[in-house]
């Protein structure tokens, strides 16, 4: 078991949460949307997300917004995920695991190029 | 999926979908009659009777990105599976509500899993949700109510990174909050 959590304890993440939301508000840049439907989810979109939050949280990104949505329709190559910044078209991801996603959210989210490995599709089809 | 945890996890993302802004996700091991149960309970819109028919029929699916709707009838399997049952109960209006039952100690019952991770997600894709998660082991109840963490965090969001962090480590060692 690790430390006792008590309501002081969630009273002081507040008290930081507030100084720096307004930080974020101020650049608001990348979001982050991992598919969590039920095809997601059995093909590892939890540990996809679990990278995901912990790189997050390792590398002090503050400007990050990260959320899920459900299936996409493209089942077959999930776990999927959606990079998107305001005035550019959002581009996905396919097959992802928790090494990938590390490197989309560097590469992609942090410094703004995407990751063609990865990507679902520029200009043509990569379905069956 | 390899956990129950994720079962619920994908049960309580129709919930969201369906409007519900409560969820109860009420789980109980109880060794002495040696059962698991899972019970989850939502205020969304619910089904009516035809629907909720269809609603454990793996290719039927209220989306329209494909064509084959597999959560529900995947954790009846889970559960059948683990020589247990599994029943719901809908209402337009009224939401929906399940329980499902495992064998605790069947060969083929899947882990519980990671509720923390469950619960986080699920926080993620709705901030405004009000989850009460209690998960009973014999005796020994715990208890997580996001009413009380929203009421000390005033106007920030509980999808706040260092907040789910909190969430995560309060589910994952079991701690009441105090």
């Amino acid at each position: 078991m690790g430390k006792k959590m008590t309501i002081a304890e969630l009273r002081k993440i507040r008290e930081q949460a507030k100084k720096t939301i307004n930080l974020r508000d101020a650049k608001g840049k990348a979001k982050i949307t991992v598919h969590m439907g039920t095809c997601g989810i059995a093909s590892g979109a939890r540990e996809v997300m679990d990278a995901l939050l912990k790189a997050i949280d390792e590398n002090g990104i503050k400007d990050v917004l990260v959320t899920t949505s459900g299936c996409a329709g493209l089942c077959s190559h999930e776990p999927m995920a959606t990079v998107e910044f305001q005035n550019s078209p959002p581009v996905k991801y396919v097959d992802l695991d928790a090494e990938k996603i590390v490197e989309v959210l560097l590469k992609h989210a942090v410094k703004g190029s995407i990751v063609k490995e990865y990507a679902l599709a520029i200009g043509s089809e990569k379905m069956n | 999926m390899k956990e129950i945890a994720l079962h619920i996890q994908d049960i309580a993302e129709n919930s969201i979908r369906a409007g519900a802004t409560q969820l109860r996700i009420h789980i109980v091991e109880d060794t002495e009659r040696d059962v698991l149960s899972v019970h989850i309970a939502d205020n969304g819109c619910g089904m009516d009777e035809m629907m909720l028919k269809k609603a454990l029929d793996p290719f039927f699916t209220t989306k329209n990105v494909r064509r084959v709707g597999m959560g529900l009838s995947l954790f009846r399997q889970a559960a059948l599976r683990a020589d247990g049952s599994f029943s719901i109960e809908s209402a337009p209006g009224k939401g929906t509500s399940l329980t499902a039952e495992f064998r605790h100690s069947h060969f083929d019952r899947q882990p519980l899993g990671d509720m923390a991770g469950a619960i986080v997600v699920l926080l993620m894709s709705d901030p405004e949700l009000d989850i009460d998660y209690r998960h009973r082991i014999d005796e020994d109840e715990f208890v997580f109510d996001t009413k009380v963490i929203r009421s000390t965090l005033e106007d920030v969001t509980i999808s706040e990174p260092a907040v789910l962090q909190f969430i995560r480590e309060l589910i994952s060692d079991r701690q009441n909050l105090e």
